[in-house]
């Protein structure tokens, strides 16, 4: 069982098998995480570089407390205090930090299609930590371990991806990841923020995707529902009239709650902004799995690192595959 | 790739009864089961050790715990395979600090799973003593590790593989030697 792949920049071109590879092997790396010592030695001496172009403590402190788990050596670069504010383009700063020989770049961008670009030039795997408005695939990978583990599985599922779809990365990812395996997923916003022809992207798949404008409508008999940040930082406010209104039309309270289904659980990829697109008692609550995304986070990029470093490296190389 | 068959190594009745054999030595050495914890090292020593705390069971009436090990982390040859394998992960039922360990595997060849496993386990904390029982013993070790409980031991051929197949995992149960064929 492998990843035949040098990097990880989408859920889009994975196949179902490399999918379930990397949630069966995170699950396995779960119980890492709860040893007295909470470490292994499988990545000793490989170096991972965390290069990050926006701000995040979630994403970039997972990706680093798992490759510090599995013995990896890890370096942290925030653009603030690095050569980009000298004007240092992109590709000549990865050039220089390939020239030190990384084995894998965790890269975050505002710019859809930075990874990519990155990708073509480094002989390095590359993992996409999110990329402006395209794709955040290890956090789709984390929400799924997360709803399979309390719902056994993802075939079937009635899944409401919920919020500012538009300038969302993850309702991307996730929207691939779950058609690719089966879920029907509703998706609702407002109409301003809904892309056209989303619900495209389960064609031939398994899934479904189909938008609405009516939150209460994707709830009614939710098993999960997935809430989205309103993006403050993407100027999202210029779509919907006032924080207040979106609160209030797209907001997930208690109350509305009452109409998913009974066992729903409700996930959001954080940061919360509370009372804005949930409720406080609603993150505080007891559907909230929020706190255990994060766990299983780590254990995904866990997976992920160990998938693509964990083999041989000539034979990464050899394999490229973007 | 197919293997040719050279010969039978034990059937049934022999694996039942070089298991009996091991239980009892393992249970004489340590004076009975305080403290003991039964350990198999996915795949093969996993069902062989839940076999050998059967086994304890009948000879001293209560059942030791049994864990297993997936050593899969603490390979050293990750970096030169291709294939990378699945990681199932590891289950210790308890604290190893101040039990006595008897690691079990199905067959002893190079020693490094056992180094593996060995690290593995000293990352949980620190065993009073640790034991290795094996099925077979086969030679050409290549670290200075030897098995305190063994089935059966033979000498082997560095071509011949011995295949441990066992009921549940696999449709006969037996050891036999089979070599890769000469190309």
């Amino acid at each position: 069982m492998a990843l035949h792949r040098k990097n990880l920049l989408g859920i889009r071109e994975l196949s179902i098998d490399e999918i379930l590879t990397i949630l069966d092997t995170a699950e396995a790396f779960k119980e890492i995480s709860r040893r007295p010592i909470k470490k292994v030695p499988t990545l000793r001496g490989r170096t991972v570089i965390n290069l990050f172009f926006e701000s995040s403590t979630r994403t970039r402190t997972s990706f680093e407390i798992a490759a510090k788990r599995l013995s990896a050596d890890t370096i942290n670069i925030s653009v603030s205090t690095s050569s980009v504010t000298k004007g240092e383009t992109l590709l000549d700063t990865a050039r220089n930090l390939e020239a030190m020989v990384p084995d894998a770049i965790v890269i975050r961008h505002s710019s859809a299609g930075a990874p990519h670009q990155l990708a073509t030039i480094c002989k390095t795997s590359v993992i996409n930590a999110g990329d402006g408005a395209n794709e955040h695939p290890t956090q789709a990978l984390l929400d799924a371990l997360t709803i399979r583990n309390h719902k056994g599985r993802i075939e079937g599922l009635q899944i409401a991806i919920i919020g500012d779809i538009s300038h969302s990365r993850v309702a991307r990812s996730n929207l691939h990841l779950l058609t690719k395996l089966g879920a029907q997923v509703r998706v609702a916003g407002p109409a301003t923020l809904i892309p056209p022809s989303f619900d495209k992207i389960a064609e031939g798949s398994s899934g479904s995707v189909v938008t609405t404008t009516s939150i209460d409508e994707a709830i009614d008999g939710a098993d999960v529902l997935l809430m989205l940040r309103v993006q403050l930082e993407r100027e999202a406010s210029a779509f919907f009239p006032s924080l207040r209104e979106y609160s209030y039309f797209y907001g997930l309270t208690a109350k509305r709650l009452q109409k998913a289904k009974k066992d729903v659980i409700v996930i959001h990829p954080g940061p919360v902004n509370r009372g804005v697109e949930i409720a406080s008692d609603v993150v505080d609550g007891p559907y909230s799995l929020i706190y255990e995304q994060v766990t299983n986070g780590v254990a995904v990029r866990m997976a992920v690192l160990y998938l693509l470093m964990g083999g041989s490296q000539s034979e990464a190389v050899r394999e490229v595959n973007r | 790739m197919d293997f040719v068959h050279k010969f039978q190594l034990m059937d049934v009745a022999g694996i039942n009864r070089a298991l009996s054999r091991v239980a009892s030595e393992i249970v004489e050495r340590n004076r009975g089961i305080e403290g003991l914890m039964i350990v198999g090292i996915r795949r093969r020593g996993v069902p062989l050790a839940e076999r050998i705390a059967d086994k304890i069971a009948e000879l001293e009436g209560s059942r030791p715990p049994v864990g297993t090990l997936d050593i899969t982390l603490y390979r050293d040859d990750l970096s030169t395979v291709d294939i990378k394998p699945v990681v199932q992960g590891t289950e210790l039922p308890d604290k190893v600090e101040g039990c006595t360990i008897v690691l079990v595997d199905d067959v002893l060849y190079t020693g490094r799973t056992i180094r593996a496993a060995l690290d593995e386990l000293m990352d949980f904390g620190r065993p009073r003593r640790v034991q290795l029982a094996v099925l077979v013993d086969r030679g050409h070790r290549e670290l200075p590790i030897h098995a305190d409980y063994v089935g059966e031991k033979i000498s082997t051929k560095q071509s011949e593989i011995v295949k441990v197949m066992l009921e549940g995992y696999d449709d006969v149960e037996q050891v036999v030697v089979v070599e890769t064929p000469k190309q």
